[in-house]
C-alpha cells in the first residue's frame, strides 16, 4: 500500500516581531499555500491549526479559528498541540486523514505571537508545577538546558565555543536571501564571541530568539494531485511523532530530573535518536539516502547533537562535518539550508511547518540562493517539551 | 527565624542531607522529585510508594550557570545580580538531578564527570527567615572554591 501524500502547496508569513494577532499570520500563510496549490479554500475538507498557549481561547482552538478567519466552509476541524512538535502532529493528523479516505484535500495552518525575552511560566503560585518549580527553587532557564548540552559536548568531543560560533556564522549566511527569515544578516564568529555570556558557554548569539510568524502546508491525496494538474509533487513519506521509552535518562526540559535506570536498563537509543530512527524506517530508507537536513537549532550546539541524532555522522564527529564545510550549502550534507532558527527565532506551533515548507522548497528547487542542488530527501527533526518531539521525511 | 526548606519534604537537612523522593513498592523503581500516584515504568502499574533518601554524592552529568538574573518566581538575593552556577548530577541510582551549584564555586571548578556531594544553603530569606534548598559542591581535588577540577573520566547517562 502507497501511504505517500502530496505537498500540494506551501505557504508562510515572514517570522518577526510584527505585533499582530497570530490569526493573521495563520491566514496569510494558508492563502499562500492555497494560491502555491491552485487550490480553492472551498475544496478543503479538513483544516488543522496548531494550537497557540499564549494567544487566549482562539489560540486552543487554532483549528477552528483559522476556519472562521478563512470563512466557514463547512470543512471538518481539528486542533493540535505537541509543543514544538505542534506542527508535525497536526500535519500528522491531516495526512491519516487522507490515507483513511475520509478527505482529499487537507489544510495545516500553525501561527504564534510570541513574547520578549526568556520564556517565562504564566504568573502564580504553583507549587506543583515544575515549569514553576524550576524557576524558583533553581533558577533554570531554558538557556540553562541548552548549555547543558553544549557543556557536554565540549568535555565529552572536544567542541569548542569557536565551533559553536560557526554554527551560527554558517546559518546566518545561509538565510541572506530567504524572504521569510527574521534575521538577514552576516554574523562573523567574532561577532558571536564578542556577544554576552548568558549561560556558560553560550553566547547570547548562539541562543535563537522568539518571533511571531505562521506556516501552512495543503496536503492532497495523490489522486487528487494528478487530477489537478499537480505532476511530480514533493512527498510525504514519513511523520515521526514517537514518544520517549522509560526510562528517559537524557536532562529534558523543564525537569528537575531523569528517570531512574536502576530498575530498568537504558535504552540503547536516547529519545531524539529514536525519532530519526522511526522516521527512517517508516520512509525505508536511511541517513546515507538523505540530501538536506532541516533540525531545531534552539542553540548553535544543539545543530550539531540533531546531526548526530539522524545518524547523519557517528557521535561526537559532528565537529568534524562542519569544520570540513559538509553541512553548509554545497556541502556533502547541507543543514538548515532555510537559515534555521538562528535567522527566524521560535515561532513554536508552527516552526514544525517551517521545516516542512523549507524542504518542499528545495525538493522543487525554488529555495532562491539558498538551494542545495539536486536535492531529493529531507529530513525535519525537532523536540519539544513533555516527551513531544518529530521527523518528518519528505522526497521527489 | 530559623531556616526552614524553600520546599517541604523534597531533602533532609543537618549534618549529612540527602535528597528525598519515593520508590515504587512493587518494582523499585525510584523517584526524585518523589511520584506518589502511579509507576512510571511501563510494566509496572503500582500506586504504592514508600519514602526513599538518594545517595548524597555523584558524578556532574554537565554544567552551566545563569550570568543573567532568571525571570520571576526566581526570587533574586543580591543586587546588583550575581551570577551562579547550576550541575547536572549523575546519582548511583541510575538519575541524574539538577541543582544550584554551591556558593562560592563556578564552572571552572566543573568538569563532566567531577564528584560531588550534596550540601544544604540558603537559597533565599522571606519574613519566616532563611529558606534554604540542596545543592552541589565539588569534592576531591577540587575541593577549593575557584580551582580548576582535575579533568574526570568522563561518564554519563548521555
Ligand atoms: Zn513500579
Amino acid at each position: 500500500m502507497n501511504t505517500d501524500v502530496a505537498i500540494a502547496g506551501v505557504g508562510m508569513h515572514p517570522w518577526g516581531k510584527w505585533g499582530r494577532s497570530f490569526v493573521t499570520y495563520g491566514v496569510h500563510a494558508a492563502r499562500a499555500a492555497l494560491a502555491d496549490a491552485g487550490v480553492d479554500w472551498q475544496d478543503v475538507g479538513l483544516i488543522v491549526g496548531g494550537e497557540t498557549v499564549r494567544n487566549g481561547y482562539g489560540g486552543y482552538v487554532a483549528g477552528a479559528t483559522f476556519a472562521q478567519a478563512l470563512g466557514w466552509n463547512g470543512a471538518k476541524v481539528a486542533t493540535s498541540y505537541a509543543a514544538c512538535a505542534t506542527g508535525a502532529q497536526a500535519l500528522d493528523t491531516a495526512r491519516s486523514r487522507i490515507l483513511a479516505g475520509q478527505t482529499d484535500v487537507a489544510l495545516v495552518v500553525g501561527a504564534d505571537t510570541t513574547p520578549k525575552g526568556f520564556l517565562a511560566p504564566n504568573a502564580g503560585e504553583r507549587w506543583d508545577d515544575p515549569d514553576w518549580l524550576r524557576f524558583r527553587l533553581m533558577g533554570m532557564t531554558n538557556p540553562g538546558y541548552f548549555a547543558l548540552y553544549a557543556r557536554r559536548r565540549m568535555d565529552l568531543y572536544g567542541a569548542t565555543q569557536a565551533d559553536f560560533a560557526a554554527v551560527k556564522v554558517k546559518n546566518a549566511k545561509h538565510g541572506l536571501s530567504n524572504p521569510n527569515a527574521r534575521y538577514r544578516k552576516e554574523v562573523s564568529a567574532e561577532d558571536v564571541l564578542n556577544s554576552a555570556v548568558v549561560s556558560d558557554p553560550l553566547h547570547l548569539l548562539d541562543i535563537c530568539a522568539t518571533s511571531d510568524g505562521g506556516a501552512a502546508v495543503l496536503l492532497t491525496s495523490l489522486d487528487y494531485a494528478r487530477k489537478h494538474g499537480i505532476a511530480d509533487p514533493v512527498r510525504i513519506k514519513a511523520i515521526s511523532t514517537v514518544t520517549p521509552v522509560f526510562p528517559q535518562t537524557v536532562m529534558d526540559m523543564p525537569n528537575f530530573s531523569t528517570d531512574s535506570s536502576a530498575v530498568v536498563p537504558a535504552q540503547d537509543r536516547t529519545f531524539k535518536e529514536s525519532l530519526g530512527d522511526a522516521a527512517y524506517a517508516e520512509a525505508g530508507i536511511g541517513p546515507e539516502d538523505v540530501s538536506v537536513a532541516e533540525v531545531y537549532d534552539l542553540s548553535t550546539a544543539l545543530e550539531l547533537d540533531w546531526i548526530e541524532d539522524l545518524s547523519l555522522c557517528k557521535r561526537g564527529e559532528a565537529e568534524h562535518l562542519l569544520r570540513a564545510g559538509d553541512t553548509t550549502i554545497g556541502g556533502r550534507i547541507p543543514v538548515n539550508p532555510s537559515g534555521g532558527l538562528a535567522c527566524f527565532g521560535e515561532a513554536v506551533p508552527a516552526q514544525a511547518l517551517a521545516q516542512v515548507c523549507e524542504l518542499t522548497w528545495q525538493l522543487r528547487g525554488q529555495a532562491e540562493g539558498r538551494q542545495v542542488e539536486g536535492a531529493r530527501i529531507g529530513i525535519t527533526a525537532n523536540q519539544g517539551l513533555f516527551g513531544h518531539g518529530s521527523s518528518v521525511i519528505v522526497a521527489r | 527565624m530559623t531556616a526552614t526548606p524553600a520546599i517541604e519534604g523534597w531533602f533532609t537537612t543537618g549534618a549529612a542531607p540527602a535528597l528525598l523522593g519515593s520508590r515504587c513498592t512493587d518494582c523499585g523503581t525510584v523517584y526524585f522529585p518523589r511520584e506518589l500516584v502511579f509507576c512510571k515504568n511501563p510494566a509496572c502499574s503500582g500506586e504504592t510508594f514508600e519514602e526513599y533518601a538518594f545517595s548524597r554524592t555523584g558524578k556532574v552529568w554537565s554544567y552551566t550557570d545563569a550570568q543573567y538574573q532568571p525571570p520571576p518566581p526566581y526570587v533574586p538575593v543580591a543586587d546588583p545580580y550575581v551570577p551562579f552556577a547550576l550541575a547536572a548530577v549523575e546519582l548511583e541510582e541510575g538519575l541524574v538531578v539538577l541543582g544550584q551549584v554551591a556558593d562560592g564555586y563556578g564552572v571552572a571548578d566543573l568538569k563532566v564527570g567531577t564528584p560531588v556531594e550534596l550540601v544544604v544553603e540558603t537559597l533565599y530569606t522571606d519574613d519566616t527567615g532563611d529558606r534554604t534548598i540542596w545543592r552541589w559542591k565539588p569534592v576531591g581535588r577540587s575541593s577549593e572554591p575557584g580551582r580548576s577540577s582535575a579533568v574526570e573520566t568522563p561518564g554519563g547517562a548521555g
